[in-house]
């Protein structure tokens, strides 16, 4: 499957600065109901964006049910957001919402390799700059918007300030060109082909089972 | 140049280096459940493509399934039997090794792939899901991912991945009496905090890992992920081979002697350097319980809830203080004074049987309290065979405890059982909020400390053997 390319994109920001927000915060395992990626999204945050359990009501006090916050597509975040759980349907539950890119000082890995993997832009920005962005954002979520542009890898906030971030080469290709991973891997057959050859003399054991 | 278990597992399975800092991983194993395979499989079909080595693929129902006595496919998660119908079916169509719900063999994937022998020492395997690295204690290169990636798994053979730094953790000194691997691991996460290990391959090492039966070492490398850990390894040693020997998948003949020769090069060279190390003293572990709503959030028992002033850091400061609201305990309790409302024994960190043998040697002649409720959930079919063959499942029972059919269980809830509103004593590995049901507070402790604490319905550490 072919993720949505990331190239730039502004969008208002949301901040859920705790540290350790984990995948089962993100989508709790029994608002997955479906053997799908998608009808995720009403699930998203449920145990704190719902009164109850299982409810639709919205809590008002949660950042996300709370006025231009409601329209967010970034979220800035606290240290090591998505640990946990594997679950994918954490980052499908964020797509589904609008969510287009998390900025953290770090994040859980598997969560992060699985945002690159659909179209989700997982960004290492470290407290202190994530702070100033929190404290500008918060003064008019809806006007102060930020625009990360993944091709220069800087995030533009108030005026005339740049934010320069890092990330890998090859996210970022990815990223940038929204791949298909396999077919970029099926290009490479031939050498899977010739490492299993010569690994099934050193190995054979791995391969031949009962 | 001398190299690390974590360099030379790297160096073997490297099929190619496609550049930007990428490696092109060969999986020797791939392992599926219901809950996140089923989806992974699924959406490979509807791609039109096809598992590259079915033969080196497999698949257990542990998630979703029921673990009350006499299931079938019903459960008590709504839509549940979706996902074990979607799973059979696939695993069908697509030619891979399905332990299904009644097959003797069935069990939580992380549990049977070691007792079956489907990985072994020096393989790569991958499973969408996080705890896959419990593999890592047979000193395979044991890694959880997403669907996604499950899917490019399947179609491959392969991953692409960027390289983990290496860690070591030596464990130096004598484990005292009555501290479990579980304390050993929940006490190095509360020391170095739950990102301590992000983006690293973690070795334990050290005196205490040696003389450490293989079970105790899953349950160690179980918990590496809830340190940030790509993965946990110990290396292979005598008890790995043993532990393997004659297991279902093991290999046997020439096959099994070629095996043996090349698991006894896996192992850090003397002068290999890590990106990182780390120490602990096991003289100065005492068996430790979680007071929080993450791992590192642990104390030992006996002694007090922090008060969230204690701590210098603003950011640890706040998640203590929202932590103690969640859990409804005031700075300062006593671990001692924390009345539970359940226990449970099970979960990929604590449900083999040697940790069923550790809470049954206490719960034999005792009765849990009686405000509490307890579950024993084996981690597989073959776990609740062999403890029903010593009898173990008497004991549990004259306790008080359920014993159930084995799987993941109330280690999470899924919308059906659940731990919703009660305060829990957990042999699982994640107190994260809500994990056991809404509201549910879990703490988190070794079999041990399970079954002392449901005896005295406070939480307790098993009292020392005279």
């Amino acid at each position: 499957m072919k993720p949505q390319p990331f190239t730039v994109h502004r969008g208002i920001a949301a901040p859920l600065l705790r540290r350790n927000i984990d995948t089962d915060t993100i989508i709790p395992s029994r608002e997955i109901q479906l053997v799908s990626k998608q009808g995720l999204g009403d699930g998203l945050f449920a145990g704190w964006r719902y009164r109850t359990p299982g409810s639709r009501d919205p809590d008002p006090d949660f950042i996300l049910n709370r006025g231009a916050y409601r329209d967010a597509s970034i979220l800035l975040a606290g240290a090591n957001f998505g640990c946990g759980s594997s679950r994918e349907h954490a980052v499908w539950a964020l797509g589904e919402f609008g969510i287009r890119a998390v900025l953290a000082p770090s994040f859980g890995s598997i969560f992060r390799n699985n945002c690159t993997l659909n179209g989700i832009l997982a960004v290492v920005v470290d407290e202190a700059a994530i702070g100033r962005l929190d404290d500008w954002v918060r003064a008019d979520p809806r006007r102060n918007q930020l625009e990360i542009n993944l091709e220069n890898r800087l995030i533009a906030w108030k005026a005339g300030e740049l934010l320069a971030f890092e990330i890998e080469p090859a996210n970022r290709k990815l990223l940038l060109q929204g791949l298909d991973g396999i077919a970029v891997t099926l290009q490479q057959a031939s050498a899977i082909d010739e490492f299993e050859a010569a690994d099934r003399v050193v190995r054979p054991w791995v391969y031949r089972l009962p | 140049m001398p190299e690390t278990l974590f360099d030379k597992l790297w160096r073997i399975h490297r099929v190619a280096d496609p550049g930007q800092g990428e490696c092109l991983v060969h999986l020797d194993r791939i392992f599926l459940h219901e809950r996140t395979g089923s989806v992974a499989l699924l959406s490979l079909e509807q791609s039109g493509r096809t598992v590259r080595s079915p033969e080196r693929v497999f698949c257990t129902m542990d998630h979703i399934v029921d673990t009350r006595p006499g299931r079938g496919d019903a459960t008590s998660v709504p839509h549940g039997a979706r996902f074990i119908a979607a799973t059979r079916d696939s695993a069908r169509r697509a030619g891979i090794r399905l332990f299904d719900v009644n097959d003797p063999r069935q069990g939580i994937g992380h549990v049977i792939a070691a007792e079956l022998g489907i990985v072994l020492p020096g393989m790569s395997v991958v499973c969408p899901d996080s705890h896959t690295c419990t593999l890592g204690a047979l000193g395979a290169l044991a890694w959880g991912i997403g669907s996604t990636e499950a899917e490019h798994a399947l179609a491959t053979g392969t991953l692409r991945v960027s390289r983990p730094g290496s860690m070591r953790v030596s464990f130096d000194g004598c484990v005292p009496a009555g501290v479990a691997p579980k304390d050993l691991i929940v006490h190095l996460i509360s020391r170095f905090g739950s990102r301590a290990a992000t983006g690293h391959a973690v070795e334990f090492a050290g005196p205490a890992i040696e003389a450490m039966p293989v079970e105790g070492r899953a349950t160690l490398c179980n918990m590496a992920v809830e340190m940030g850990a790509f993965t946990g390894l110990v290396a292979p040693d005598e008890r790995t081979v043993r532990y393997v020997r004659g297991r279902e998948y093991a290999p046997t003949g020439g096959l099994w002697e070629q095996a043996t020769r090349h698991w006894s090069g896996l192992h850090s060279d003397c002068d290999a350097r890590f990106d990182r190390e780390l120490r602990v003293d096991c003289a100065a572990i005492a068996p430790t319980v979680t007071w929080g709503t993450n791992p590192e959030q642990a104390v030992p028992i006996g002694s007090r809830v922090p008060d969230p002033d204690s701590f210098a850091d603003p950011h640890q400061a706040r998640a203590a203080a929202r932590a103690l609201k969640y859990m409804d305990l005031a700075p300062g309790t006593p671990t001692d004074a924390i009345r539970i409302d359940a226990a449970f024994i099970g979960s990929c960190t604590n449900s083999r049987l040697s940790d069923l043998r550790a809470a049954a040697g206490y719960l034999k002649g005792r009765r849990i309290a009686p405000w509490v409720r307890a579950l024993c959930v084996p981690g597989s079919s073959s776990v609740k065979r062999a403890a029903e063959a010593e009898g173990l499942h008497e004991v549990f029972r004259r306790a008080g405890f359920e014993w159930r059919e084995a799987g993941c269980s109330l280690c999470f809830h899924a919308g059906g059982e659940s731990f919703g509103g009660q305060r829990v004593i957990s042999s699982t590995n994640r107190n994260f909020q809500g994990r056991q049901g809404p509201g549910a507070r879990t703490h988190l402790g070794s079999p041990l400390t399970v079954a002392a604490s449901a005896c005295r319905g406070y939480i307790r550490a098993a009292e020392p053997i005279a």
